[in-house]
């Protein structure tokens, strides 16, 4: 057979060159797409960098008019009455109140709830229970907001001497709202804990309830807390069920009541009335706004820390 | 050595002091297990009384001519929602549009071509947080950014940016674990033939992670169509009898129960009830479609 020619070889070719182009261009395309894919990710840093920007900017701009003593010793909240005061604390304390109730309904039942699915229920019955409850945290919360209102509180007037609008209904019905968000956390934290914690459990004797409350339980603490911790977040940033059911009243007081206000409910109340631009009740959205940034934002990170933090590993 | 039992215990076996009350024990646990479903229950049980109240008190309104084609009106009998059921479903298509390629390139980013050093780090973080910024605070930002940097006004597409910026973490979050769970083989593989990063992407990780993908897409975008305070916040409050565009007023059906909510009049309860059994229609609707389409779609399982 005879040799082939140097120019009729493969190699380097008319084709090589241009796949060496077609190359070229293929790297300049995958490059683009991870700039895009970037840009894509950088979206998320923008919104923070633009929620900071915005609601930061805007408080400045309030304490120029009204001053830090004011807003955080003064005890009444009256910025849209022509007697104005601009002090922080009735809205805090509805805003605590309500979170208060709240997981006073949610902890006990969402941790209940994660116990049972996670080491009692048959798993059947637990695939069933559990999208169940968690269609709990699908509901919109304006639907909350109608059962409290037109539900529950006509319900509790029967038997306690309540307000139309009162700080318990609202409470006690977003305790029910978080209930998915503690148990849904806390059961994954449960079923983490390894078969065989529990088998030296049983070994020595012990009950389910007390291996269950003895050793897995506290070996899941820090996904409980930092669900329970989750859950307050939820409950503090909640708006809809306390604008419509425990009313607009800033108050100090702990009396579940009474209608109270909380910070959320407070924005929507004053934003709703279109607000010009300039005008304080503007910027009183800001800095009550702020506020309840911020108090989330810790909320948040003190759950997130707790997770990694004392997270047991085990392998 | 002598160990001196006590009297009442026969065992031999049994240490001094040590009482099993085996029955005793047994039977706090059958309490405590009993009390952990009751509790699971309630929940349940508000859940199912909540969804009785509501059929109970708004199926016949929703019924009723003219619910559906019929405009707001202060006669709480006449009051019909098609602005609002137009213009939730405005917000819907237009969160998909806005927020899933955004969402999910953010996610192949993360997933696929990040590297793992502080800022991607820092990306990451910032996610997990945006996903606890409370719904309202938002709400701030499309006031203050959207309508307002932006000269918008309370308008349709203001609303949709805003709630898609709302969905935006969630979606990432969801769609990163389902790109998680493709099998790095499938990447080895196709890395193995010579195909680019892109080329394996586009070519076999998404589409083995649609059908997850898809799953919080409409779970995250059901969530912002149910969505309320931001929408007061940036103002779609108030009547609006027109069909909505992209750059006008508009109303939402969260915005319009809670008109109705809030007003005093027992036949507005009904309304409002009525209302609600359309939305929530409406989010079953949008989760069905997602059964469906993650069915039709996961070829390769």
């Amino acid at each position: 057979m005879p040799m082939q020619t140097p120019d009729t070889l493969p190699y380097p070719s008319q084709d090589f060159a241009q796949s060496l182009q077609k190359k070229r261009s293929r790297n300049l395309q995958e490059t683009v797409i991870a700039v895009v894919l970037l840009c894509c990710a950088l979206v998320s840093i923008l919104t923070t960098f633009g929620i900071v920007a915005v609601i930061f900017e805007v408080t400045a701009e309030f304490f120029q008019e009204v001053s830090f003593q004011e807003f955080f010793l003064d005890t009444r909240w009256t910025p849209l009455f022509a007697d104005q005061h601009f002090g922080i604390w009735p809205l805090i304390n509805g805003t605590v109140l309500i979170a208060g109730i709240a997981m006073l309904v949610a902890v006990p039942l969402g941790l209940a709830s994660a116990v049972y699915l996670s080491e009692y229920a048959p798993p059947k019955l637990g695939s069933v229970l559990r999208p169940a409850l968690e269609l709990l945290a699908g509901v919109p919360t304006v639907v909350f907001g109608y059962f409290a209102l037109l539900f529950v509180t006509p319900l509790l007037r029967l038997f306690l001497p309540l307000e139309i609008f009162n700080a318990l209904s609202a409470g006690l019905v977003m305790g029910v709202m978080i209930i998915p968000t503690i148990g849904s956390i806390s059961l994954d934290a449960l079923q983490a804990v390894p078969r065989s914690l529990r088998e030296a459990g049983y070994g020595l004797g012990a009950t389910k309830m007390e291996v269950v409350t003895k050793i897995i339980f506290p070996s899941a603490i820090s996904g409980v807390l930092a669900s329970i911790i989750l859950g307050i977040s939820r409950a503090v940033g909640e708006t809809m069920i306390v604008v419509i059911a425990a009313g607009q009243q800033p108050r100090l007081t702990l009396n579940p009541l009474e209608s109270i206000a909380t910070m959320t409910a407070f924005i929507a109340q004053v934003a709703g009335g279109d607000s010009p631009r300039d005008s304080i009740g503007y910027k009183t959205l800001y800095a009550v706004g702020a506020v309840l940034f911020l108090m989330t934002l810790v909320l948040n990170i003190v759950s997130n820390w707790i997770a990694r933090r004392f997270r047991e590993v085990y392998d | 050595m002598a160990i001196s039992l006590p009297e009442d215990s026969p065992q031999s076996f049994a240490a001094p002091n040590f009482a099993p009350r085996t029955q005793e024990r047994q039977s706090l646990g059958k309490v405590f297990e009993i009390v952990c479903l009751v509790c699971l229950l309630i929940g349940l049980l508000v859940l199912a009384l909540l969804l009785f109240d509501v059929i109970k008190d708004g199926f016949v309104r929703m019924l009723q001519p003219g619910f559906f084609t019929g405009n707001p009106s202060r006669l709480a009998n006449r009051a019909g929602l098609r602005p609002a059921l137009l213009g939730s479903i405005w917000l819907g298509a237009l969160i998909l549009l806005i927020s899933v390629p955004i969402g999910v390139g953010a996610a192949l980013y993360l997933e696929e071509y990040a590297p793992k050093n502080r800022w991607t780090n820092l990306i990451e973080i910032n996610i997990s947080n945006l996903a606890g910024v409370p719904s309202i605070v938002y709400g701030l930002l499309g006031l203050g950014i959207f309508n307002g940097l932006f000269r918008l006004g309370p308008v349709l597409l203001s609303g949709a940016l805003t709630l898609s910026l709302l969905a935006l973490p969630l979606i990432i979050v969801a769609s990163r674990e389902a790109i998680r769970a493709v099998p790095p083989s499938l990447r080895q593989a196709s890395y193995g033939l010579g195909a680019t990063r892109w080329q394996t992407v586009s070519n076999h990780v998404l589409p083995y992670a649609v059908p997850g993908i898809l799953t919080g897409v409409i779970i995250s975008v059901s969530r912002a169509i149910g969505e309320t305070a931001p929408l007061i916040v940036i103002g779609a409050v108030g009547f609006t009898a027109a069909n909505p565009d992209l750059l006008s007023r508009f109303m939402a059906l969260p915005i319009l129960i809670y008109d109705w909510v809030s007003r005093p009049q027992i036949d507005f309860k009904y309304a409002s009830a009525a209302g609600i059994i359309v939305l929530m229609l409406l989010i079953l609707a949008l989760n069905g479609t997602a059964i469906y389409v993650r069915n039709r779609f996961s070829v390769f399982k």
